[in-house]
């Protein structure tokens, strides 16, 4: 795979509340010291509209710096934009954000079809007729949200496997690695409670047949049941309470876990790939330039040239 | 992991994150790319494969065989793979917790300094051979059949309970004959000797495990059906 190489990103493009504009008239020269140009001819008055220009110019860095006065947001982002990852980050790497992509799509899909859904077992089937057939795009945004929910799951266990092999979730990463197993299950939690919301044949035998499995299980399995079935028979409180735990519950959850997942890979740094080393034993670099490399961008030479 | 090997990873990250590449817009670039072809298979599997409605759930119909989400299927077919009743919890909630269990606590027992996939035999042989395994019974639940159909030589009077097991999806969990699938459910090919009318009636009615209730059925379908069963000997 070719190396992705990207030239040097113009300041002009640095988002804007990393950076604040000199103001006009201020810096460049020393206290004291004239402008060339202001000895000859004097300047000119600035007219009211032109000071309101000046101050529109302003007004998106003073916004910032007044929320970063507050918040001290900036650092934060400065700090998570621009740090480095390790050598040998390869296409593997984007598996995390993938996944955290595919969520926002359930995300985003969920709520328009939230606005259409009656979560009643009488009206529920009809509703996702109505979505289906007559909503403008619900057939498309109820299609995007039932085969998200399948790429979601390949790529939670892809994610989850590139971290096994590469033993990313050693030291000291072994925290994310448990966080990340809670939200496969909250996820799979999604899927279940999601399937019966449709109302159909195969949602209804299906689930009678998972909260039957949930059951057999040894002490709570009973109290798992009848918590889920809301009642001696799967019907319209079971719905409600899919529906809520669907909408409410474990959403709520894995967005807090994501939070504290993502905070977490911002803290500890993405791993690099198992066989990567930080020094190629081979290829013998000065520890001179090695260094030169690290501290300045390989300006090193040539700044000792000019001092002299 | 040793104190020292701590260190030694620390220092190690350190170097290599210092010979990295800064977040933005390196990685950024290569996860916006990831999250388009994300939403492109997403909106294309939408419109070719569509989220066509099924028949309007109906307690007391039985046209349905009960199928879980494909990715639950390896979990069902646990079902199949373990069939005594006695060992049945240990299918369904015992092996998938420990399993989770196992799988949470990872960080905690496998603590060894080495990384390499190629240099922790355990490690990875146990993680291809759970890809296997999760492959391979997903692809079984894939191709297991939901039949609705019984090729089999009754006599007259039962033709009517034939075609009611068949429909209400008994083979999707139970063997009649060279028909349906090898449980998780109880082979019924010989059914009658072992069970009473009367128990094979209970447990239609009340659906024993993880078997779903049909008493919504119409009495004189139930009596169609266990006449049937009950002529299997």
């Amino acid at each position: 795979m070719p190396k992705l190489r990207l030239p040097k990103i113009p300041d002009s493009v640095v988002p804007a509340p990393l950076r604040k504009p000199a103001k006009p008239g201020r810096g460049g020269l020393p206290k004291g010291q004239a402008p060339a140009d202001l000895k000859t001819a004097p300047p000119e008055r600035q007219t009211d509209v032109q000071r309101l220009g000046d101050k529109a110019k302003d007004a998106p860095a003073d916004v910032l710096a007044w929320v970063d006065q507050r918040t001290g947001a900036t650092g934060f982002l400065t700090g998570m934009l621009y740090r480095k990852v390790p050598k040998g980050t390869n296409w593997f790497y984007t598996l995390g954000s993938a996944t955290l992509f595919a969520f926002i799509v359930q995300a985003v899909t969920g709520v328009f079809l939230a606005m259409f859904y009656t979560p009643s077992a009488t009206q529920a089937y009809a509703s996702i007729s109505h979505i289906n057939n007559e909503v403008p795009l619900g057939a498309l945004v109820h299609g995007m949200h039932k085969w998200g929910s399948s790429v979601m799951v390949i790529l939670i266990f892809l994610h989850m496997g590139r971290t096994f092999f590469f033993g990313a979730y050693k030291y000291p990463r072994e925290l994310n690695w448990v966080i990340g197993v809670v939200l496969l299950i909250l996820t799979m939690t999604m899927a279940f409670t999601g399937y019966l919301l449709p109302f159909d044949q195969r949602s209804f035998w299906a689930s009678i047949v998972g909260i039957n499995i949930n059951g057999t299980g040894p002490i709570v399995g009973p109290y798992l049941s009848d918590f889920l079935r809301a009642g001696p028979e799967l019907g319209a409180t079971t719905l409600s309470r899919f529906y809520a735990i669907h909408m409410l519950l474990v959403p709520g959850a894995i967005i807090a876990l994501i939070g504290a997942h993502m905070y977490l890979v911002v803290k500890l740094g993405t791993t690099a790939p198992p066989w990567v080393r930080a020094e190629k034993p081979k290829v013998a670099t000065p520890v001179a330039e090695l260094d030169a490399g690290v501290e300045g961008n390989g300006a090193g030479p040539s700044n000792g040239a000019s001092a002299t | 992991m040793k104190p020292q090997d701590k260190q030694a990873y620390l220092e190690e990250y350190e170097l290599l994150k210092k010979k990295g590449k800064p977040f933005f817009p390196y990685a950024v670039l290569k996860d916006s790319a990831m999250a388009l072809i994300v939403v492109v298979v997403i909106i294309a599997m939408s419109v070719i494969l569509g989220a066509e409605q099924g028949p309007k759930a109906d307690p007391t119909s039985t046209t349905y065989v009960p199928r879980p989400e494909w990715y639950f299927f390896f979990l069902f077919e646990v079902l199949r793979v373990i069939k005594p009743p006695e060992l049945v919890p240990i299918a369904t909630i015992g092996i998938p917790t420990i399993c989770m269990v196992l799988l949470l606590l990872l960080p905690f027992y496998d603590r060894g300094a080495e990384r390499r996939p190629e240099r922790r035999p355990i490690a990875t042989t146990a993680g291809i051979f759970t890809i296997i395994a999760m492959g391979y019974l997903t692809f079984l639940g894939a191709t297991s059949g939901s039949p609705t159909e019984i090729d089999m030589e009754v006599a007259p009077q039962y033709e009517a309970g034939k075609e009611v097991v068949a429909g209400a999806g008994c083979l999707a969990c139970h063997k009649i004959g060279e028909n349906g699938n090898h449980g998780p459910g109880p082979d019924l090919t010989h059914i009658a000797s072992r069970v009473p009318r009367a128990a094979i009636i209970r447990s239609v009615e009340i659906g024993p495990g993880i078997m779903p209730s049909f008493r919504d059925l119409p009495q004189k379908k139930l009596d169609e059906l266990s006449d049937f069963l009950s002529s299997l000997d």
